[in-house]
Parts: structure tokens; C-alpha cells; sequence
């Protein structure tokens, strides 16, 4: 309707200077008229150029007088021509805000005695403001002063209205060609693609967002390290045993009884189950003799170790306790060369922060051979870094109980222009693997490091809440790229 | 790969003894060869002519096809399969093959004219004397032609054999190459006179011989082949002449073998008058006959010489990975027909002849071989190559894992720990004290428990997800921790799978069609309830749930999960404003 006429009308005319007036010539409505104005315009049929008016409109209380006469007039009707009527008779007659803006409009205006008995002064008085809120309605323009009073016992207020005025756009014709949005099974079955003219497609803008699943970011990641290892040769330790006894975590490792890491306050110690019901006797007595007086050309810890300690439960404070049950069963076999690795949860009472969970992922590999070297650890780790895109790495000498040599691996951080710890690594103790009953010649060359720390730096995360737990954003874990980690 | 046909009992007969069908295969396994098929002319007859007429009068003989491999020439008929047969199975030793000992005047000539050399420029010959021919003998003979001509003459553009009845004919012969009109001969299996332009056009509608044609067909001379009376013995690769013919009367054979390879046509002949010499008056003799060139260069053939080769034992036993000494290596090159022996005392090389039936051997690595088939593949120890062992369950989590996403899950990825309430009193679940691991010294109450269910890290993650958009679709696989008696430590990890739904209404259906999806691709079927061959799903009474809209999955007669509507009071007291369904199953299950 609007389109044809807006259309129709520019086939003969140069302008529509207002789309306000042309609505109403047309008897259209102005809202339609302003979208079909805008569609045109999109597809530049038609040039729009905005117009703008400041016009009065009513308020409620506006058009409520325009209809019903203002309140003082109807305050003044309500009261006798002749004599008079009480106060409290006159307020029963009328609305009560009408009686009271009544009151004092008409008072104001010299019409009514007020006293206990209202009486009228004039005969005869005229409706001004609802005449002036009519007109307004109208259209019509009235004076200054009027529209101040108006305004002020705010019966109208200010609106600014918006038109257009209208010229042929480059794209003018007196029809608008349909043009499709999409292409249809039935546009196939007509045949009629071959006329089909598409709508210009919004490349500006993303597409719809896609229903799909996700896997979380910081598995994809562990998913390729797992392939790095497995493309290195290393085979994965079966990790799936939170709950752990001291023995494992902690003495086969040669690590003290006293040692720090053993207090509670770094280690999640088990109520239930609270102690490991078994552990391998014989060997159970070479790591005790170890701790206490040595051996193996060892000196010892040289401290009363004791069995209680040993059998107490906890949750594993690293996968290394599941390194040491695989390399105690390896030495029970002829000896192989192995190479080991895991990559799964571990647990610490630590309190949580913007870095720290009580839970988190370490990545460990291991190799077990014959006469390794030092050079043999540091080239696996370059090797093993490179491929998650660190080539430039250095060592620092560090403690371990269990390693010795021990070495923390920094990383050249190209965007921080810095060297950051990226893991932590070492050649198993022989007070560590003797007693296991590996030959003299067998050595271990293990290292270690989180699997959140690469993945905060890979997606650039620095709140590892936001990472990983319950309180994860679940965009996070939809949005995240895939894993480019090994792949150059 | 090339295929003998043999006749079952003739082959039998020649390895002197029977088989059942299963001994033979495992014999021609062992050897490698394989028998293809079996069946019998009257079956190979009907196929071909595509009749089910069972009357035909023909022979029921069991017939065995063999596949032999490509480059053992000598295995293409009965006799020189059956041969290496008796010697891989020790029935008897090597044969040696000897060329007659005849003075050069007295030997048979063929003189090769200058022209030979503008279409098939060489011919080498050979004589075999005393033959007897029976019925089988002679079929075989031609068909180990045809197989030649098949294989290593391609289709006899390389090498053409002619076989012809010398007594029939006078040396010395002559091998010309002499324009079509003027040859003149009755062809094989016609009884009129054709000259050669003529006999091109007539063989033109011959189905078997047509394709040879082109190998001559547009030179402006043909080869043929004359004896001292103008007799044409052949019009090589085409057709020999009716008159030289052999029959089962034969008693003396001319073979001649025209090419455009001569070290090929030197096998083909050593094949043909080894495989056949058997049958000769003087067992495995043939009489030599000598190939004059027009240049003067004079040969005489077949050369039967042996090929000798010194392979060291270090090569064949560090090639087959079998430690074996010299006196072993030697027996087992003779079952394959290769004599062997020490090079010298106390040396560790081992001096090979290669008869001349063994044209396959070209460098020790062929002699390795052989020592490795006779002593049995089957027999070499297995060494295993260093590998990894994946773990089964991680495997599978991951495949599962996978499914799940495409299904339009998303992953989430929890705590371990939790706090007590969370994992029984804000389920509606009860703590008999009998499942949940306990912490001893947690430093808040979120680290009370070792969580024995993925529930409550799943809801709490829908809890503080309130601002997502809904539907919510997310799903976990992650180990839980119970107690287990049988554990040293007292505990162990579950390995669980949990997925939850949450919108505007329960998605109860959603997580069903889940449940038959992840069922579906573990590869089990849904079955009536009570059968334990698949999966069904039994109305469940758990006080996380709505009762009603929960079900027990049971596989294989155990049940391993449960799914429902998470029940309203649960949903509040993890401040979940919208319903949900939660499905929560056992991965191990399925391992």
C-alpha cells in the first residue's frame, strides 16, 4: 500500500517533501509510511533525507481535560449559579484531584468565593484550556505564553517528531522487484531461480551462531601432548588411582619422613580410607634400611623410619607415585628399556587462588634404559619442548629429593621477553631405583610439569578458575580453538 | 600371478603319494604356491560354454589350479611343479641336467640369414631324442607352451617357441626373414597351401591367433624357418606347419625359439627341454644344436651350465633372524633345488650352483629366501619390534568422548573434591559412610570428599552458568573414587560418564535418545527387559530424581546408570531455576 503509493507518487513528482504530510494526504499511517521509507532507501529505490519538528503533544491529564473539560471549569459548573454549597458538598460532587486542582485554578482566576460555603463571583466563564489542549491535538500552533502555562501544569509535553522528505534513488523503478533471501526447493521446482534476484547478503555481520558440542580446551590440549608422547615412543601409565599410600607417594621415592611436602599442609591426608591395607614386604624393608642407614654406597637419612607413616593414606601429590609402581614392577621383569608417560590429576592442600587450585593436571614423562647421561635427559626435553613450540631452553641446577641431578627448565618467552620455569626435571636416585632391584647400570630420566600452565598461556587465560571447575564459563568452552600443539 | 591346471591324480601319481585337500594346500603354502581352485574339465567345459547340461560325456578327472609365482618359469607345468615338489619334500635329489656329447660335425645347424635381424633377430634350438609321449605328456607339453607364450614371451612378441617332429624334417635348417608372397606352407591344423601375405588375412578371423598378427604384420618380411629341402617348419610367432607336426608318435623334437630377447628365449628353451628330458631314452640329456649367425659367430644350445654364487651364512642367518650352520643352510638350499656346500673348510661362505631351471635367482638375497621358505616361515621365532600398549580405558573414554560432542554436548571439566553436603545431603542422598573416600584434614569444606558421583560438579557448573543461554547441553567423563576392599590402598577410581541437559523444560527425552545414542555406538542393541544380550532401561526409585521420570540403563544384565529429571529439590539447593535432566553412567562397563 505505502510502497506503491511512495513509488507511484515519485514516478510523477520530483520530491515528497514530507512523509508526515504525504501519510495523511494518503490516509496512511505515518508509521508505515517511515518503514517502507527505510526498506526503499536500504535497497536505494528511493533517497530519504531525515526531518525533524518539535511538536506539543498531551500528556494523560492533558487529554483527560481535552475530553472532560479542565478541572476548574468543572469545579466552577458544580457549584450553584445562585447561592451557594458547602466545602464538604462541593468535594462529594468531584474527583478528588479534580476538586483539588479546581480549587486553586479556579481561585486563582477570580471565579469562586472559597469559605466554608462556596459561591460562584462570575456568571459566566470560558473552558481557555481545553480549547488550547484541543487545538494542540489538532496540530495547531498556539502561543508562547499559553504553552508555558500548559507546560507547566504539565498537560503537555514536548515531542520531537521524525519524517522524511523523498527523491527517486538510483536504484528508482515503480515497482520494487521481489528479490529472494534464500534459494527454495520450490524455486527449483518452478524454475524460476533463473529470475531470482537476491537480496544483498550481510557479510558485515557474523552468521547465526552454530549448534554444535564442544570438547573442553584443556583436554584438546592434553590430547596432543598425549600425541607428542605417543609420536616419541612413550606408552601411557594407567593413572587411574587418586587415593595413594604414603609408601608410593612418598618413601619408595627416598623421600624423608620429615620432608616438608609430607605435612598436612601441603598434602590431602585420608580420613577414610586412612591407611593402605598392603604393601610389598620385602621391598617394604630395603627402602626402610635405605632411609635409615643407606646403602648402595649411600649414607642414609640416618632417622627411625617408620611404618606408620608409610601406611598412612592420601590423595597422590604427583603421578610420580604411579611412576614408581610401574618402575618397581619393570625391575621385577628382565630388564627393557621403557619410556613412560602420563598426563592426569594430582592434588594439593593448597589454598585456591588466581594460580593455584587443590587440584590440577601434571604431565609426566620418563625413560628407563642403560648408561642415560645428563645429555640424554636435556636432549628428550628439547625434543619434548620443541614440539610444544619451545625450542630455546635452559636449566637451572634445583633440589629434589628423588632426582639428582635435579634441573628446572626455563623457556625463552618471546612475548614476555623473559625466561620463565616451564618444568621441572632430574635422573632418578639410585637409593631410589636399587632398591627396586634395577641393575647398577639402569637409569631414569623423568620430568614434569602442569598441563594448566601451557594451556592459561595457549588460550590466554590468566585466572585458572576460568579454566577449569564449576565456575568455568561455559562460553569459554565453546569459543576455544582447536589445539595446534605438535603440528608446525 | 600365473596358474597351472594339473590333473589331481597325475600330480599324485608324480609326487608318489596322495594328499587330502587340506595336506596338499598346507604343502603349497609352505612351498608358496596355492592351490586356487578345484575342479574338473567337465566343470571348467560347462562354465565356458555357460551349459548346465550334466550328460555331456566328458572326463570327471579332479583338476587342481595352481597359482605359482611369476618368476618360476619352471613350475608351469606338472613335471617341473611335481619335480620341486619331490626335492622340497626330500623325495629326491637335485637332477642334473647334461647337454648330449656330440661331436660339432655331427650336430644338428641352423644357419641365421642376415634379414632375421630386420623383425626377430635371434633363435636358439634344441633336440629332444627318445621321447615317449602319452596322452597327459603331450597335453602337458603343449600347455606349458601356451603358459610360456603367456608369460615370459609376452604373448610371444619376446619369444615364440615351434616344436616340430624332427623325424620329418633334414638339417641343417635355416632361419630367414623373407617377403610375405614368397613363403608358401600347409599351416598347422590346415590341410591347403597358403602363402604368407594370405595366411596374415585368414588368421585375421581367428580368434586365437588374430592377436598375435601385429607382431609381424606390417614388416616387409617375415621370419620362417626352412630345413635343407625348402620344408617350412614355421612362420614365427605365428603358426608352424602342418607337416613337422608332432604326435603322440613323436619320438624326436625340434625345439626352436625365435626372439627379439635372447636371454629369454635362453630360458624358455632351457624350460621346455628341462621339464621334458625326463621322458627321454637318456633321462634328462638333450642333444645341443648348434645356431651358425650369417656373421660367422657360431653358439650352441641349450646351455644347461650351472650359476655360481658364494653367499655368505652371516648374510642368510642375520637375514632370517635363525641361527643356523652351514651343513643346515645346505640341506635346506638342496629341497629347493639349489646345490650347495661349504666354499671352503672352515669358511663361512657357502658356494651356490643355480641350475639352469632356476633363471629366478639373481643375487643371494633369492638364495636367503629360499633357505627361509625351506626351513618354514612358520617356523622362524617371532621377534617383537619395541611398541607401545595403549590403555584400553583411556581409549575408549576418549571415542566416547568424541561421540558426545558431535551429539552437541559440551564438555566440562570438574573438580575432584568437593564438599560432603554436595555429595549427599544436597543430592537427597544419604551417606551410609560404605562409598565416599574422606579427607582428613581439608583445608576449607570444599575439600571434605572425593566425589562419587560427577552430579554435583555438573549441577554446580549449571548453577553458576545462569547468564548462558538455554538450552544448557553439557556432559563430563572423569573419574570418581569409592571404596574398595580390594584395593592395597582401600580405594579405587570409577571411570563415569555424566551429561545434563537444562532449559526451559526437562530435556528428559533429549537425555534418553543420548542414552540410545552412546548404546548405539558402543555397539549394543536395545532388547526386551530381562534379556541380557543388549541394553533396556527399567523404571528407577532414586531420590535425586523425579520419581516417574527415571530409569535404571541395565547392560548385559547390570545395571550402570541412571537417568531423570533432576528433582526439584535438588535443582534448589544448587539454585537451579530451570529443570533438568541428568544422565550419569559407569565407562568400565564397557571395557
Amino acid at each position: 500500500m505505502a510502497e506503491d503509493a511512495i513509488l507511484g507518487y515519485l514516478a510523477t513528482h520530483e520530491e515528497i517533501p514530507d512523509s508526515g504530510q504525504f501519510a495523511s494526504q494518503h490516509g496512511l499511517q505515518h508509521n508505515d509510511v517511515v518503514n517502507v521509507i527505510k526498506s526503499l532507501h536500504g535497497f536505494r529505490y528511493i533517497d530519504a533525507q531525515d526531518i525533524k519538528r518539535e511538536s506539543w503533544v498531551l500528556t494523560d491529564e492533558g487529554k483527560k481535560y481535552a475530553a472532560e473539560g479542565s478541572p476548574e471549569v468543572q469545579l466552577f459548573l458544580a457549584i450553584p449559579p445562585e447561592g451557594s454549597i458547602s466545602k464538604d458538598e462541593l468535594q462529594k460532587k468531584l474527583d478528588p484531584s479534580v476538586f483539588k486542582i479546581g480549587c486553586s485554578q479556579a481561585g486563582k482566576n477570580k471565579w469562586v468565593d472559597m469559605g466554608k460555603q462556596v459561591s460562584r463571583k462570575v456568571q459566566h466563564v470560558e473552558d481557555k484550556v481545553k480549547d488550547l489542549l484541543i487545538r494542540i491535538q489538532d496540530g495547531q500552533v498556539i502561543g508562547k505564553d499559553d504553552i508555558n502555562s500548559l507546560k507547566a501544569r504539565k498537560l503537555i509535553v514536548a515531542q520531537t517528531w521524525k519524517g522524511y522528505s523523498v527523491r527517486k534513488g538510483p536504484n528508482y523503478a515503480p515497482r520494487r522487484k521481489k528479490v529472494a533471501t534464500d534459494l527454495t526447493r520450490e524455486n527449483l521446482q518452478r524454475g524460476d531461480w533463473k529470475e531470482l534476484e537476491f537480496k544483498e547478503y550481510n557479510f558485515n555481520a557474523k552468521g547465526p551462531p552454530a549448534e554444535a558440542g564442544h570438547l573442553h580446551p584443556l583436554l584438546k590440549v592434553k590430547q596432543q601432548l598425549k600425541n607428542i608422547f605417543l609420536q616419541m615412543g612413550f606408552e601411557e601409565m594407567p593413572t587411574n588411582n587418586f587415593v595413594e599410600s604414603s609408601f608410593w607417594n612418598f618413601d619408595a621415592l627416598f623421600q624423608p619422613q620429615q620432608h616438608p611436602a609430607r605435612d598436612s599442609h601441603d598434602t590431602f591426608f585420608m580420613e577414610a580410607p586412612s591407611t593402605t591395607r598392603e604393601l610389598p614386604e620385602d621391598y617394604v624393608q630395603l627402602v626402610k634400611r635405605v632411609h635409615e642407614s643407606g646403602g648402595y654406597g649411600s649414607r642414609g637419612y640416618m632417622y627411625d623410619w617408620k611404618r606408620e607413616e608409610a601406611n598412612k593414606n592420601l590423595l597422590r601429590t604427583h603421578t610420580t607415585a604411579v611412576s614408581t609402581r610401574m618402575l618397581y614392577a619393570l625391575a621385577k621383569q628382565p630388564f627393557a628399556p621403557k619410556r613412560y608417560f602420563s598426563i592426569d590429576r594430582v592434588f594439593r592442600n593448597e589454598s585456591v587462588d588466581r594460580t593455584h587450585l587443590a587440584e590440577f593436571h601434571q604431565i609426566e614423562g620418563l625413560v628407563c634404559d642403560r648408561g642415560l647421561t645428563l645429555g640424554d635427559l636435556i636432549g628428550v626435553l628439547n625434543d619434548f619442548f620443541s614440539r610444544l613450540g619451545m625450542s630455546k631452553l635452559r636449566f637451572k641446577p634445583a633440589y629434589n629429593p628423588y632426582t639428582e641431578p635435579s634441573m628446572e627448565i626455563f623457556s625463552y618467552h618471546e612475548g614476555l621477553k623473559k625466561w620463565v620455569e616451564i618444568g621441572n626435571s632430574g635422573m632418578f636416585r639410585p637409593e631410589m631405583l636399587l632398591p627396586m632391584g634395577f641393575p647398577e647400570d639402569v637409569r631414569v630420566i623423568a620430568w614434569g610439569l602442569s598441563l594448566e600452565r601451557p594451556t592459561m598461556i595457549l588460550y590466554g587465560v590468566d585466572n585458572i578458575r576460568d579454566l577449569f571447575g564449576h565456575k568455568v564459563d561455559l562460553s569459554l568452552i565453546k569459543r576455544n580453538p582447536i589445539c595446534r600443539l605438535g603440528i608446525n | 600371478m600365473p596358474t597351472v591346471s594339473v590333473g589331481r591324480d597325475r600330480l599324485f601319481a608324480a609326487l608318489g603319494r596322495s594328499y587330502t585337500q587340506e595336506e596338499f594346500e598346507d604343502l603349497c603354502f609352505n612351498f608358496g604356491i596355492e592351490l586356487d581352485d578345484v575342479t574338473t574339465e567337465k566343470a571348467i567345459i560347462l562354465k565356458e560354454k555357460n551349459l548346465k547340461d550334466e550328460n555331456l560325456s566328458l572326463d570327471d578327472e579332479v583338476i587342481y589350479k595352481i597359482e605359482v609365482p611369476a618368476n618360476r618359469y619352471d613350475l608351469l607345468c606338472l613335471e617341473g611343479l611335481a619335480q620341486a615338489l619331490r626335492i622340497f619334500n626330500g623325495q629326491e635329489g637335485i637332477t642334473r641336467y647334461t647337454v648330449a656329447n656330440i661331436s660339432k660335425e655331427s650336430m644338428l645347424k641352423i644357419h641365421v640369414k642376415r634379414e632375421t635381424s630386420l623383425i626377430r633377430p635371434f633363435v636358439v634350438c634344441a633336440v629332444l631324442r627318445g621321447i615317449t609321449f602319452d596322452e597327459a605328456i603331450y597335453n602337458s607339453f603343449i600347455d606349458l607352451q601356451d603358459k610360456l607364450h603367456q608369460n615370459i614371451c609376452r604373448k610371444r612378441s619376446l619369444v615364440a617357441i615351434g616344436t616340430h617332429d624332427l623325424d620329418r624334417l633334414q638339417g641343417p635348417f635355416t632361419y630367414e626373414a623373407l617377403p610375405p608372397p614368397k613363403i608358401n606352407f600347409v599351416p598347422l591344423k590346415q590341410v591347403k597351401n597358403f602363402r604368407a601375405d594370405e595366411l596374415m588375412e585368414f588368421y585375421k578371423s581367428d580368434l586365437k591367433l588374430k592377436k598375435f598378427l601385429h607382431i609381424i604384420e606390417k614388416s616387409k618380411v617375415f621370419p620362417v624357418i626352412y630345413d635343407r629341402n625348402r620344408t617350412v617348419l614355421s612362420l614365427p610367432p605365428i603358426i608352424n606347419s602342418a607337416h613337422s607336426a608332432i604326435t603322440l608318435k613323436t619320438k624326436n623334437v625340434l625345439i626352436e625359439c625365435t626372439a627379439t630377447d635372447l636371454t629369454k628365449a635362453k630360458i624358455v628353451l632351457n624350460t621346455m627341454v628341462t621339464a621334458f628330458s625326463a621322458y627321454c631314452e637318456r633321462k634328462f640329456e638333450v642333444e645341443p644344436v648348434e645356431v651358425i649367425s650369417f656373421d660367422g659367430n657360431s653358439s650352441v644350445y641349450p646351455d644347461l651350465s650351472e650359476y655360481n654364487m658364494e653367499v655368505p651364512l652371516s648374510y642368510i642367518t642375520g637375514s632370517i633372524g635363525v641361527p643356523l650352520e652351514v651343513d643346515e643352510v645346505t640341506s635346506l638350499l638342496k629341497r629347493m633345488q639349489l646345490r650347495a656346500e661349504q666354499a671352503g673348510l672352515g669358511d663361512n661362505n657357502i658356494s651356490v650352483s643355480v641350475p639352469p631351471t632356476r633363471s629366478d635367482i639373481l643375487h643371494p638375497c633369492d638364495v636367503m629366501e629360499d633357505v627361509a621358505i625351506a626351513y618354514g616361515y612358520n617356523n622362524i621365532p617371532r621377534r617383537k619390534l619395541s611398541s607401545l600398549k595403549p590403555l584400553p580405558l583411556n581409549q575408549l573414554s576418549d571415542l566416547v568422548r568424541y561421540e558426545i560432542a558431535m551429539n552437541g554436548f559440551s564438555e566440562v571439566l570438574t573438580w575432584i573434591l568437593c564438599s560432603k553436603k554436595e555429595n549427599f545431603e544436597m543430592l537427597n542422598r544419604k551417606d551410609d559412610k560404605s562409598t565416599a573416600a574422606i579427607i582428613g584434614n581439608p583445608r576449607s569444606s570444599d575439600f571434605e570428599v572425593v566425589r562419587t558421583s560427577l552430579m554435583p560438579g555438573m549441577l554446580k557448573t549449571v548453577g553458576h552458568n545462569k547468564d548462558h543461554p538455554k538450552p544448557i547441553k553439557i556432559f563430563e567423563v572423569g573419574d570418581v573414587v569409592l571404596l574398595d576392599e580390594k584395593k592395597d590402598v582401600g580405594a579405587s577410581n570409577r571411570r563415569l560418564l555424566a551429561a545434563l541437559y537444562c532449559g526451559a523444560n526437562s530435556g528428559f527425552e533429549l537425555i534418553h535418545s543420548l542414552v540410545d545414542r552412546i548404546m548405539e555406538v558402543i555397539g549394543t542393541p536395545f532388547v526386551e527387559a530381562g534379556d541380557n544380550t543388549g541394553y533396556y532401561i527399567e523404571l528407577s526409585d532414586e531420590p535425586e530424581f523425579l520419581l516417574g521420570r527415571q530409569a535404571k540403563i541395565i547392560y548385559k544384565g547390570r545395571c550402570i546408570g541412571i537417568f531423570g529429571i533432576v528433582h526439584p529439590e535438588v535443582l534448589n539447593n544448587f539454585d537451579i531455576p530451570d529443570p533438568c535432566s541428568f544422565v550419569e553412567l559407569d565407562m568400565e562397563s564397557f571395557l
